[in-house]
């Protein structure tokens, strides 16, 4: 039997060595040397807090009393670790970009940083851990009591409660030291997660002596064990398959979702390669904590006497046999397991409480003073200082309440089922996108709803709250609503029972609600960084590019990473912005690494809300994103006229440029007529000139030469006047001046007047002349006279230049509805195809023969008639033939004298 | 590994690696159905068998067996480079 005192000393001591360690650790982290304390070693270490006291002496007792059900809560987590490329991994590189403090912040972030969600998880880790901190005050307490007296109950109530409230106290300095030396979550609890780390070989070693001193030294070794164990009537039948599956998804669950599991797993986590590394040691950890129990189990039933707590089987065994070292370092193996797991869960706990109750709610109070300064880290830290006091005073209230009852005995399982209810919500929101904050809410609510009324206060037996009545009977004696038979469910193991319910509910509610809800902007954007964490580890955009005043941003930075901090913060950004001094430009880049910075310290939503505040909450909303998109519509609209503004401009330019050239074009022509035509009338001009000079000097001149000079100035005379009349003609057709009448007259006449007109040519060369009378036969309303001028012009071309001995020339009309078409054919050699295109050119003769008289305008002139009669005069080239023709209306337009086309 | 359109076809080291990652993902599958999968044996009626020897080591077989298979994935897949 040990004293008291020396207990206490021992205590006090080993408590005493802790804080050493962590101090040691912190300085050690301080100065940089990180080195083994972020080693995948102390990473492994720190996970063992999932065995408490409650595992830690609890387990023998389950073996006694349930046979192997203590596997499963061992084989869950295993399951869990072993295969943490599923979740563990995400849940690692998610924690590590986000910057997530707790579990309640991650599903607040990523179900869009909801403040209200933080709230119902926070509750329900503080509903669910409370209890569990009482237990691990009461296991201490009790082991205290045994060591001390030889029997749990060997001290007074006053000595165990006043162990349990020392107890309290010295893990909530501890935990205030330690756990809130730094703010930022993300720099992690080097002190106290080595301090853990310490602790667990210390309840390794201790479990270990145990079962080795068991094995070798009560029984006589591995062969003896296995004969008694088989020999042991261990209950097996308590177990049922359901139980054991149910048993194993719990602690899976729990593993995941327990607040201190997910603060050691994923905050304290500095690098993901240590999860590869705890995916075995883990395990083997649990293994090997587990390899004594069934020998411990055994033995103790067989040695010590009946009706002894099989839960304290591990102190009483080394008492009994006299080992009081080992029975010291049993002790200190059990105090390890309760402190560690109260210093982490306290921790986790504040952080969660400050970060999103607390802190919340101080804002909201501050809300209107939110520019008055003030350093909102002292209030930081000291919410969390009184959430952690808070938390073991609620632990220690919670064990003095219940004490000394069976009730704390299974409150392990029920807070694993309590906490398990976050498993939806997480597991949907790492993969599934369609996952909703409506959704999360509502199935969360449900879950810890049922939970609560099917679990948590049916185990006080009708003590608290809910009356022995109520179980038995249902809420006014509804039988439906028993807690443990809810709509007649009944037969089934109570923590079955509440977990189908509970779990049933909880996960179809987030699914059904998931799916018919729509998810905000920022909920969608988290899914998306959530599920997709792999792709883009680095966060997007989530900011409008903002008006912000720096200052404002440097002010609240300083109040929540510090003044230094902040300022080197800012500096850095300032730097990377290209800045030599002063403060960065609050680029959406800045701010939201900014608030990721500030979310390591006081969570997400409240890091949100706090930036929100400043950048006037200007959040990317549905709005936004529609206005954007409007803009992005109007510029588009925009391009597209300018594109077509240009493309017109090009055209008018093409026309310009066209015009320009025709322009060029026709001033050429111009100079070409021009000196066409003081080339035309300079001829006759010599002519008459000379000739009048010569008549003029008179002298020895005959009477016939006189006549026959005088008569040559006159036919040259005739022939100038002719050119000017043609060139008047030709400038006032082709000006479209002219004056057409219109004339009733018939085709036929009007051949026959050309005809006749070019007879005179006749006695040189008798032109032969095919028509088809009848064919002519078409009453016309023209101006007849122009059209019998285009006639004339063709028929004495033919007369002229048609170079064979026996011309002919056909005239075929053809009638085409309101047109008359008319072919003039004759027998030559045609024109070569060189001078098609310049047969109705001004001046163009093609060649001197029989050019006489002619100025070359005929052509030029018959293609202006006819245009201005409405119709038109063409070559047709065809079989080497001249062929001519024209095609006029029967009937001239009213307003004519412009051209058809 | 952003938006650049990925190669559909992958060095062997690469493949070797995601086949190896698929291996380790179905480890705590095939643990499952080993812990589950002995059950019906042992608890039909739960009067099956009062000896629990036999069933105590088939777990602590199931349970080393997959410690080992964890440590020589992890060891394998100690590479930290890209993973999906």
């Amino acid at each position: 039997m040990l004293s008291f005192n020396i207990l206490v000393l021992v205590a006090t001591l080993y408590v005493t060595f802790l804080f050493i360690v962590a101090f040691a650790a912190d300085r050690r982290a301080k100065a940089g040397r990180l080195g083994w304390l972020r080693s995948p070693l102390v990473y492994t270490l720190s996970l063992s807090i999932y065995t408490t006291a409650w595992t830690f002496y609890g387990a023998v007792g389950s073996a006694v009393r349930n046979g192997l059900e203590f596997f499963a809560i061992y084989l869950g987590p295993t399951l869990v670790f072993v295969g943490w490329w599923w979740v563990l991994r995400k849940l690692v590189r998610i924690g590590r970009t986000h910057r997530i403090t707790s579990i309640a912040d991650l599903l607040s972030s990523r179900y869009g940083k909801s403040a209200f969600l933080a709230v119902i998880v926070t509750l329900l880790a503080v509903v669910g851990s409370t209890p569990y901190i009482a237990l691990q005050l009461q296991s201490v307490a009790l082991s205290f009591a045994t060591l001390a007296t030889g029997e749990a109950s060997g001290l007074g109530a006053s000595d165990v409660n006043g162990t349990a409230f020392w107890l309290a106290a010295g893990l909530a300095v501890f935990t205030i030291l330690f756990g809130t030396r730094n703010l930022d979550a993300n720099e992690r609890h080097h002190g106290v997660v080595t301090a853990i780390a310490v602790e667990a070989i210390v309840k390794l070693f201790a479990l270990l002596a145990v079962g080795i001193f068991v094995v070798w030294g009560v029984a006589e070794g591995p062969s003896d064990i296995l004969e008694r164990v088989s020999k042991a009537n261990i209950n097996l039948s308590s177990t049922s398959g359901s139980r054991w599956v149910t048993l194993l998804f719990l602690s899976g669950a729990a593993i995941i979702c327990l607040p201190r599991m997910f603060q050691v797993t994923v905050v304290e986590n500095s690098d993901e390669s240590h999860l590869s590394t705890a995916s075995w040691a883990f395990p083997l950890y649990l293994f090997l904590m587990s390899l004594f129990v069934l020998p411990i189990a055994v033995v103790g039933l067989a040695e010590l006497p009946k009706g002894a707590n099989p839960d304290l089987f591990v102190l009483t065994l080394p008492i009994a046999h006299n080992q009081e070292g080992l029975a010291m370092l049993v002790f200190l193996g059990g105090f390890s397991s309760a402190t560690s797991m109260v210093i982490v869960a306290a921790i986790a706990l504040a952080t969660m409480v400050s970060n999103h109750i607390v802190m919340p709610f101080w804002l909201y109070l501050r809300r209107s003073r939110q520019a008055v300064s003030g350093d909102v880290r002292s209030i930081l830290l000291l919410s969390r200082r009184i959430s952690i006091a808070a938390i073991l005073a609620l632990g220690y209230g919670y064990f003095r309440f219940t004490g000394g009852t069976g009730a704390l005995a299974s409150i392990g399982l029920i807070a694993f089922t309590g906490v398990a209810q976050i498993l939806p919500a997480l597991i949907g929101g790492l993969f599934w996108r369609g996952a909703t904050r409506k959704g999360a809410i509502a199935g969360l609510c449900a879950g810890f709803f049922l939970w609560v009324y099917t679990l948590f206060l049916p185990s006080f037996g009708g003590a608290w709250l809910m009356s022995a009545d109520v179980l038995v009977y249902g809420p006014f004696h509804i039988e439906m609503l028993r807690p443990r038979a809810l709509f007649g469910v009944l037969d089934m193991d109570p923590l079955v029972h509440a977990l189908i319910w509970s779990m049933g509910v909880n996960t179809l509610l987030f699914l059904v609600v998931s799916m018919v809800t729509f998810p905000t902007p920022l909920e969608r954007l988290q899914g998306v960084q959530f599920v997709n964490v792999f792709q883009h580890s680095s966060g997007q955009g989530q900011r409008s590019s903002m008006s912000v005043a720096t200052d404002d941003l440097l002010v609240v930075a300083q109040r929540i990473l510090g003044s230094e901090r902040a300022l080197a913060l800012f500096r850095d950004a300032a730097l990377k912005q290209g800045k030599e001094g002063g403060l960065p430009d609050p680029t959406r880049d800045f701010v939201e690494q900014l608030e990721r910075q500030m979310a390591g310290t006081v969570g997400a939503a409240t890091a949100h809300a706090m930036i929100g505040q400043i950048t006037d909450g200007a959040t990317l909303s549905v709005e936004d994103l529609i206005a954007v998109a409007d803009e992005t519509a109007q510029i588009m609209e925009h391009t597209v006229q300018l594109e077509a503004k240009s493309q017109e401009l090009a055209q008018t330019a093409q026309k310009l440029q066209h015009a320009n050239e025709k322009l060029t074009e026709l001033s050429i022509q111009k100079d070409g007529f021009l000196s066409q035509i003081s080339h035309e009338l300079r001829t006759p001009m010599t002519s008459i000139r000379a000739f009048a000079e010569i008549l003029r000097e008179g002298g020895s001149l005959t009477e016939d030469q006189a006549r026959k000079y005088s008569s040559i100035i006159l036919e040259e005379s005739i022939r100038l006047t002719r050119l000017l009349d043609e060139i008047l003609d030709l400038s006032v057709l082709e000006n479209g001046q002219v004056v057409l009448k219109r004339d009733h007259g018939k085709l036929s006449e009007l051949v026959d007047r050309a005809i006749a007109a070019t007879s005179s040519y006749d006695n040189e060369r008798p032109l032969k002349i095919i028509r088809d009378l009848p064919s002519e036969d078409i009453d016309l309303v023209t101006d007849l006279d122009r059209l019998s001028q285009v006639f004339i012009n063709l028929v004495s071309n033919t007369r002229k230049y048609c170079d064979v001995a026996v011309p002919e020339l056909e005239i075929a009309v053809r009638r085409l509805g309101d047109l008359v078409k008319m072919d003039f054919r004759d027998n030559g050699s045609g024109i070569a195809e060189k001078h098609r295109e310049i047969v109705f050119e001004k001046f163009s003769r093609l060649s001197d023969a029989s050019s006489a008289g002619s100025a070359g305008l005929g052509l030029a002139i018959s293609r202006e008639i006819m245009r201005n009669l409405g119709g038109k005069i063409e070559f047709v080239p065809g079989d080497g033939r001249t062929l001519f023709r024209v095609i006029f209306p029967i009937e001239l337009a009213e307003n004519s004298g412009k051209p058809m086309v | 590994m952003t938006a650049e359109p990925k190669s559909p076809y992958l060095d062997v080291k690469s493949y070797r690696r995601k086949r190896l990652i698929d291996m380790a993902r179905l480890l705590p599958i095939f643990g499952g159905v080993l812990v589950i999968f002995p059950l019906p044996f042992l608890f039909v009626n739960g009067v099956l068998t009062t000896d629990a020897t036999p069933m105590a080591l088939y777990l602590f077989g199931v349970w080393i067996v997959l410690i080992l298979a964890a440590m020589i994935f992890a060891r394998l897949l100690r590479d930290p480079a890209t993973d999906d």
